[in-house]
């Protein structure tokens, strides 16, 4: 689904964010990504919406080079990615059916279909009920759910996500985590970058290290666990 | 469809929906940003009204001097078909000669109608209308040479062809002198064409700042919109969806300048109307304002939509683009 091949980005002035990465996430799996701040992790999911483009090597989603895709089609590249920030990105002004309704807008829906499809994301995170308030009215793990929400609406088979639990508290963390399995069963690829190892040591995925721009380690997250925090001393 | 995904059905349009239905919701689409961006400048009153006044006042100007030209043209177009040429006969000239003459430029192409007036009638005329009356009769004889008047055809009124056809005329045997009070007419010409080329000039001048007070008026709605630009780009949005609603802001702001400089025009001309009343009457025309009809009211509001669309589309070109997700 992802896949990085020897992939250097380095930015102008001279800073090298990541060197030679390579991986590969098949489709359908869930897998984390960690390290340090500044190790890398938002260049690397920045090469995958296509918001920097790496120096040398090749990204590929479900074997496209993204390096082949034109300025004028990034817009429909990321309508197959859905994605979720730590700062949620959710449009202060506007109630949560719209912020969630917002990509179906952009991409044409009917009012029908998209009221339909809205009410099904919300029901999947849990806010049905907050349909009419605005985001500053909710507190952060609801903005972040209605951020899920509005990533999932219109359905796309890829899910990244960029520190979703970054302010929540290990509670609300581990049910945001849940929903991303159940988005997870239902076949879609979903791919975490954060730092809070707590949480993804209790679970049995796939995580990827980085540390200064280089893949360090590349498993399951228990064996890493038991090998790997010592060790680096997270 | 998806460019990554064969087969993912990507937005309304390859999803099951009929062509009837799809270009139903383009048109939705359409009108709905066009409402929004409309409800936008309701918002903001004030500054949606600065800007439309800016708009509206700066197209008024050239309308009205343009309105202003063009129903003195008209005026001078009458002129121009009053005009007539004098031919003063040789002394001496026979009356047959003088017939045969004027039979003859009445088949000229040229010439629409020619009218003979004997030596004599001519004194008869000059007696009544120069109030000299007896004093005349003292005279040996009559002093004025027979005249020909001559009308050419509306094509040939204007001053150049006149002027050939007047030289035309003085090649004629009997013809002494022709002439053709064509001074007048040419400064009149003369006059009018430097006014149009004024009104252009002050017309593109005006009608660019026009464009860059609307372009910087959508720069500033662009930047304060920036993060829900973002975010937009985030979920992707084309750039023609972004650019959409601030090319419709920008279409509303032609649209209102225009009808502000419509009224604005109405308004003046009415104001001026009492001293172009009383400067037409010294003409003794019937004369009405033209240029304040369908045709001219689509024309401006034409042009200020252009006006418009071109400001907005020159900011959203490049300020939307430079608004990247980092």
């Amino acid at each position: 689904m992802i896949k990085f091949e020897q992939v250097s980005k380095t930015y102008p002035g001279g800073q090298q964010a990541l060197r030679k990465v390579s991986f590969h996430v098949e489709p359908g799996e869930m897998a984390f990504l960690t390290g340090h701040s500044g190790a890398g992790k938002s260049t690397l999911l920045k090469l995958i919406s296509i918001m920097e483009r790496p120096t040398v090597g090749r990204v590929l989603i479900n074997g496209h080079d993204l390096n082949t895709i034109h300025r004028r089609q990034i817009a429909y590249i990321r309508r197959d990615i859905g994605m979720i920030f730590q700062s949620h990105q959710l449009l202060l002004d506007k109630t949560v059916f719209d912020n969630v309704a917002l990509p179906l807008v952009i991409e044409g829906y009917s009012h029908k279909e998209t009221t339909k499809r809205v009410h099904a994301a919300l029901e999947m995170v849990g806010l049905r009920d907050k349909i009419r308030s605005f985001p500053l009215m909710l507190s952060g793990g609801e903005q972040q759910r209605v951020g899920i929400a509005r990533a999932v609406v219109n359905k796309p088979p890829l899910l990244l996500a960029d520190e979703p639990t970054g302010n929540l508290d290990p509670k609300l963390s581990m049910e945001i985590i849940r929903l991303f399995e159940d988005f997870n069963q239902a076949g879609v690829s979903v791919f975490i970058a954060t730092h809070d190892l707590g949480l993804i040591a209790r679970m049995k995925y796939r995580s990827l290290t980085l540390k200064q721009g280089q893949m360090i380690t590349d498993g399951l997250s228990e064996e890493w666990d038991n090998e790997e925090t010592k060790e680096y001393d997270f | 469809m998806s460019i990554l995904f064969k087969g993912r059905p990507q937005g309304a349009y390859s999803s099951k929906i009929g062509m009837l239905q799809r270009i139903n919701m383009f048109f939705v689409s359409h009108v709905r940003q066009a409402l929004g961006s409309l409800g936008e400048l309701w918002r903001a009153p004030l500054a949606s009204l600065m800007t439309v006044g800016v708009l509206g006042l700066s197209i008024t100007l050239p309308s009205t001097f343009y309105i202003l030209v063009k129903n003195a043209e008209s005026i001078a177009e009458n002129w121009q078909q009053a005009s007539e040429i004098t031919l003063f006969l040789r002394k001496g000239t026979q009356s047959k000669d003088a017939n045969q003459l004027v039979t003859r430029l009445g088949l000229w192409s040229e010439i629409d109608s020619v009218t003979y007036i004997p030596a004599d009638q001519g004194l008869i005329e000059f007696q009544q209308q120069s109030g000299l009356g007896e004093a005349l009769n003292y005279l040996d004889e009559n002093p004025l040479p027979d005249v020909i008047l001559v009308n050419p055809t509306s094509q040939n009124t204007s001053p150049l062809a006149a002027k050939q056809l007047l030289d035309k005329l003085n090649r004629e045997r009997h013809v002494e002198v022709g002439k053709l009070d064509i001074k007048w007419l040419e400064r009149l010409h003369g006059f009018l064409s430097i006014a149009k080329e004024l009104i252009y000039a002050v017309a593109l001048l005006l009608f660019l700042a026009v464009v860059l007070i609307i372009g910087n008026t959508i720069r500033l709605n662009i930047l304060s919109r920036r993060d829900e630009i973002l975010v937009m780009k985030l979920v992707g949005a084309t750039d023609g969806f972004i650019h959409r609603p601030f090319m419709y802001t920008g279409m509303w702001y032609g649209l209102l300048g225009g009808l502000m400089a419509w009224f604005a025009v109405i308004l003046l001309l009415w104001w001026m109307g009492g001293s172009i009343d009383a400067l037409t009457a010294q003409y003794d025309k019937n004369f009405d304002l033209t240029g304040l009809d369908l045709t001219s009211l689509l024309v401006m509001l034409g042009v200020s939509i252009f006006l418009g669309l071109a400001g907005s589309m020159i900011s959203v070109q490049k300020h939307v683009r430079s608004i990247e997700p980092k």
